[in-house]
């Protein structure tokens, strides 16, 4: 598929070959049409199941400074002997944003490279947010990393996996220290384990709390609602479409 | 010397350290208790109820006489789970709960929410044009409210009772606005995906310009009454330094990076809602002190009714045109109309569905309740905040529902300065720094 579009280029490119093991980042799968559970659906197009992917790996050209941008991280993480290959997971531009799915390995020296190299220079670090995807076997928890470059006025994400049996990615803190609360956040709320940091220590929830909220089997909570004679179930056992 | 009961003292707590606590006018005589043990090092909690930490924040102080040698904050005292709820309720109602993160900017949360939303549907492009420019004209108003209240309380928490009349007279003029656009002074949910709630009432270009004139007044008398009184300038001047490199290195955005002398604010270096067509400047300044984001306040509130001035022009211009995406699986459906009650349904609305159209009634039962899809994926948006860069990353997986909304708000990652503009000044300068930092606990613990 790349081939054919970037055939009639004379310069030559750096083969999105080495991305050759990026798949599209399928974090569950939807079955019927109108997403109604318990045999409701008499629509006929019940038995349809359908892959829900947050990210589709792209191929070249990305489009605008994406192509340059992944070059140049390519081309320093081959200088720093990392293979760019095992960095880089895979890249999807995706509504005309750039992500990086980075291998949690090499997360430390992608943002030092990120940050340093001069024809990168994402020196501000806007955060750590977590996602936890249930349906993405082996790669259930994701800490997803905004970082903006106000000298060439980019910004780019970074989406870092972790399995749950293994909730560990090294921090990231001494390169941005910005990201010292968003960790201690992802952490509190997640249960993401950010290594190389003795100061995890849980932030918005007190001291003792047992489990990580935000996580998706984590219960919502709340009591039926009483209202003129009708009841009203709490907001996660309500009916839901999706 | 007291001991008393703590629900959330845990094992760690050093029970052989002399510990006090003070709840009001006590304090001679722990003063004394203090002078009488002759330690020169102590640990002061602040808050988290505490009238000068700017909301429910906590500050752990450790000083030596009356220098902190080190200084930290504890959040999490206002958190309300708005994510998680968020994950739970579909994508308009979504709204009404960002809305309530910071209290002071709601509008700020609500368009950046809209705007990523409308990214992940991919209709950015067909938001009709009259919404844009009451989206940006209600962010506008919303920073010189937001402005007014930090300069106002700021001023509170130096003992500056009139500072904080005058600020509150000011944001009353905003908050007038906001009720005649939205009905709500606060708390708003009037920015929705795919345009606002509803377009602006007859007479508000009117009462804005003349609110407009209100709001320079009391801005200009706030101005008069601090920026050249030899105890503000006493009490501001120099204190809650940080430098640029200090400021990039903690991702510290808004008044306070352009305090440091970075003229970064994400209105010119990534426009959002057309602000690349609005004529306005960037104040900066270098003396990266609590005075210098006093002043760049002041001129924001400036340069923001600049840019109502040009939105108003606009809404004349655009009367009578559409407010909400054309779309009609994604527009809201109901209407609102002035009842006896001074608010309601639309009438004409109430009657096609259920006297005219079952299709519309089945539609708009369907929008309602259970909502639109949103195709799967996910994205970053940010705007200029009036505490800085507020970001919002949403995931969908197809549903009508979020699957994950994070807000960073930008008082949250702000407060991680406060070790660096408070240690190795004095006790006092602490209430300063905070001030400068202008936190909102509604937004830092969501």
């Amino acid at each position: 598929m790349s081939e054919n579009q970037s055939g009639g280029e004379l310069e030559p490119q750096t083969s999105d070959s080495i991305f050759a093991t990026a798949k599209d980042e399928v974090i569950g799968t939807r079955s019927g049409m109108f997403g109604a559970s318990g045999g409701s659906d008499t629509s006929g197009f019940g038995g349809l199941v359908t892959n829900v992917v947050i990210a589709q790996s792209s191929p070249r050209p990305y489009g605008g400074w994406f192509d340059d941008a992944v070059d140049f991280l390519a081309e320093v993480l081959t200088e720093q002997g990392i293979n760019p290959a095992e960095a880089i997971e895979s890249v999807a531009v995706d509504r005309g944003e750039l992500t990086l799915f980075i291998n949690r390995k090499h997360l430390v020296p992608v943002c030092q490279i990120l940050r340093d190299d001069q024809d990168l220079r994402f020196e501000l670090s806007l955060g750590v947010s977590g996602v936890h995807y249930p349906g993405d076997t082996g790669r259930e928890l994701h800490a997803v990393y905004h970082l903006t470059s106000v000298t060439h006025g980019r910004s780019l994400r970074l989406d870092v996996a972790a399995p749950e049996e293994d909730p560990t990615i090294p921090t990231t803190v001494d390169i941005y220290p910005a990201n010292d609360w968003h960790e201690r956040e992802t952490w509190d709320f997640f249960g993401i384990i950010f290594t190389g940091r003795d100061d995890l220590t849980r932030i918005e929830m007190p001291d003792d709390w047992p489990g990580h909220p935000q996580r998706k089997d984590y219960p919502l909570g709340g009591i039926p609602v009483e209202y003129k004679g009708a009841t009203i179930p709490p907001a996660d056992q309500r009916r839901k479409y999706s | 010397m007291t001991s008393a009961p703590h629900a959330t003292r845990g094992d760690f707590a050093d029970e052989s350290a002399p510990q006090f606590e003070a709840t009001g006018g006590d304090w001679d005589k722990i003063t004394e208790e203090i002078r009488q043990l002759g330690e020169e090092r102590i640990i002061v909690n602040m808050g988290p109820q505490h009238p000068s930490t700017h909301g429910v924040l906590r500050l752990m102080i450790e000083m030596d006489g009356e220098h902190v040698t080190e200084a930290r904050a504890g959040i999490g005292y206002l958190h309300t789970g708005i994510e998680k709820n968020m994950e739970y309720r579909t994508w308009v109602q979504g709204v009404t709960y960002v809305t309530r993160m910071d209290y002071l900017a709601s509008i700020f949360q609500e368009t950046a929410y809209c705007l990523g939303v409308e990214k992940l549907l991919g209709i950015t492009d067909d938001i009709p044009e009259r919404a844009t420019i009451i989206r940006v004209m209600m962010m506008e108003l919303q920073r010189i409210g937001s402005h007014f209240v930090c300069l106002g309380t700021g001023g509170n928490e130096l003992g500056a009772t009139t500072v904080m009349t005058a600020g509150f007279t000011g944001r009353e003029e905003v908050l007038r606005l906001f009720e005649m656009a939205s009905g709500l002074r606060m708390n708003n949910a009037y920015i929705r995906p795919g345009g606002v709630a509803q377009d602006l009432p007859a007479g508000f270009v009117e009462a804005a310009r003349e609110a407009l004139v209100l709001i320079l007044k009391y801005a200009r008398e706030l101005e008069n009454l601090c920026l050249a009184n030899p105890i503000f300038k006493l009490r501001t001047v120099g204190i809650g330094h940080i430098n640029l490199a200090g400021a990039m290195a903690l991702g510290i955005t808004g008044p306070i990076l352009r305090s440091a002398g970075l003229p970064y604010d994400v209105r010119k270096a990534n426009p959002y809602c057309g602000y690349e067509t609005y004529d306005f400047d960037v104040p900066v300044s270098d003396g990266a002190d609590a005075y210098d984001r006093v002043l760049l306040r002041f001129e924001e509130i400036r340069q923001s009714v600049k840019i109502v001035e040009q939105t108003l022009d606009r809404l004349e211009r655009t009367a009578g045109q559409p407010v909400m995406v054309e779309d009609k699986k994604i527009a809201w459906p109901a209407q609102l109309a002035i009842g006896s009650d001074g608010q309601g349904n639309s009438f004409e609305h109430i009657r096609n569905i259920m006297g005219t159209s079952m299709e519309a009634l089945i539609h708009h039962f369907k929008l309602v309740t259970e909502g639109f899809r949103v195709p799967a994926g996910q994205v970053w948006q940010t705007v200029e905040h009036p505490r800085g860069e507020l970001g919002v990353h949403l995931v969908s997986d197809g549903g009508t529902r979020p699957f994950r909304a994070h807000f960073r708000d930008p008082s949250f990652n702000n407060l991680q300065a406060t070790s660096i503009m408070c240690e190795g000044g004095q006790v006092a300068d602490v209430v300063v720094a905070v001030a400068s930092i202008d936190p909102v606990m509604g937004g830092v613990d969501r």
